[in-house]
């Protein structure tokens, strides 16, 4: 199997699957727009999804593990589920409030301030 | 009305980028710590292939090893659904028929795909029995057939009506429902099919599915996207 730096293919994938996990559970403390936290979790997902295809190639053979697959074919139902939920609902946030922030006062001024 | 565009706090950033970063190296170190060559629970799989009535481990996984997994996600679908059309419910007209006011390309090459596309659901759904395929993948092709149809300025037909966009929604979710609670009426356990009929009632259970999932994908869509309410809007605007 190809090696890079001593880790092996699937080690690779699992840390890069690993590292899209952080950096979107990163933005999904960090930015208070609503739409960056869907995309976020958005990312994690994607991370968690790449960590369990990486890791079904553990096993011996050609042929990877199908447990791990079946559960990513889950997992990805489940987000595309959560995705279209949470966007309804910052829509409404919206369509109440005029923004799709939360906590809008706790926020540093950017002096980015474009019309909405 | 002014937007700002958000950013939190510097201390809390670099909080958050403190704990995701030791969670990034914990989480690493525990994913090199796996076993090499583990062959997890794939030989099993493999062993009781021939018992589950299909012959592709994946859709084997999904349908009858761990058919409950997949019964409650679509159950997260429809609760999604659910939630989205209450949401949205309010605001009358998205389904409000603007056929002849679409772009004459687009709808031409829209009714021109619809068609194939639900050939080619047609054989995912075929094709999850022995090849990568299967209700979810087949449903979302005709998800995607369906929102296609609606960004062409197709609306729902008027004998769709509310209730039977309803049912359709709900019918995978109930069929899967129905056939676990009828094998364990039977005397087995909870999605345990009977030797001989397991492929008949995957089948079953995997074409119901497959309408249903295209019927909420579209129904997702268009009651976050609501293209049918905007045009009309626009149009109005323009008069």
């Amino acid at each position: 199997m190809t090696t890079f730096a001593g880790l092996s293919q699937t080690d690779l994938y699992a840390l890069a699957g690993a590292a899209l996990f952080v950096i979107g559970l990163y933005g999904l403390i960090t930015r208070p727009h609503l739409l960056h936290k869907v995309l976020a979790l958005n990312i994690s997902s994607g991370g968690v999804f790449l960590v369990l295809v990486g890791i079904a190639r553990r096993v011996p053979g050609p042929v990877p593990d199908p447990l791990p697959h079946a559960m990513v074919l889950t997992g990805i139902v489940v987000t595309v589920s959560s995705t279209a939920f949470a966007l309804a609902l910052a829509k409404s946030i919206y369509t109440e409030t005029g923004h799709a922030v939360l906590e809008p006062d706790d926020l540093e001024e950017t002096g980015e301030v474009s019309r909405g | 009305m002014p937007r700002v565009t958000p950013m939190s706090p510097a201390p809390v950033r670099i909080a958050a980028a403190a704990i995701c970063g030791g969670f990034g190296v914990l989480l690493a170190r525990a994913l090199l710590a796996l076993p090499e060559d583990e062959a997890g629970l794939a030989p099993l799989i493999e062993t009781n292939l021939e018992a589950s009535g299909v012959k592709h481990p994946i859709t084997a996984v999904l349908l009858n090893f761990r058919g409950y997994d997949t019964m409650l996600e679509i159950a997260v679908l429809v609760l999604a659904t659910i939630g989205v059309l209450s949401l949205t419910v309010a605001r009358p007209g998205t389904w409000a028929p603007v056929a002849e006011q679409a772009d004459p390309v687009l709808s031409a090459l829209a009714r021109f795909l619809a068609p194939i596309m639900l050939v080619v659901a047609g054989y995912l759904l075929w094709a999850g029995e022995h090849a990568p395929g299967g209700a979810f993948q087949a449903g979302s092709v005709i998800g995607a057939a369906g929102v296609l149809l609606s960004l062409s300025g197709y609306a729902r037909p008027v004998w769709v009506t509310r209730f039977a966009l309803r049912a359709v929604i709900a019918g995978g979710f109930v069929a899967f429902l129905g056939v676990a609670i009828g094998v364990m009426s039977a005397g087995g356990a909870l999605l345990e099919y009977p030797a001989g009929s397991a492929k008949t009632l995957i089948v079953l259970v995997e074409t119901l599915l497959t309408i249903s999932i295209g019927a909420i994908l579209v129904s997702l869509f268009i009651a976050s996207a609501s293209p049918a309410e905007e045009l009309r809007r626009r149009m109005e605007e323009n008069r």
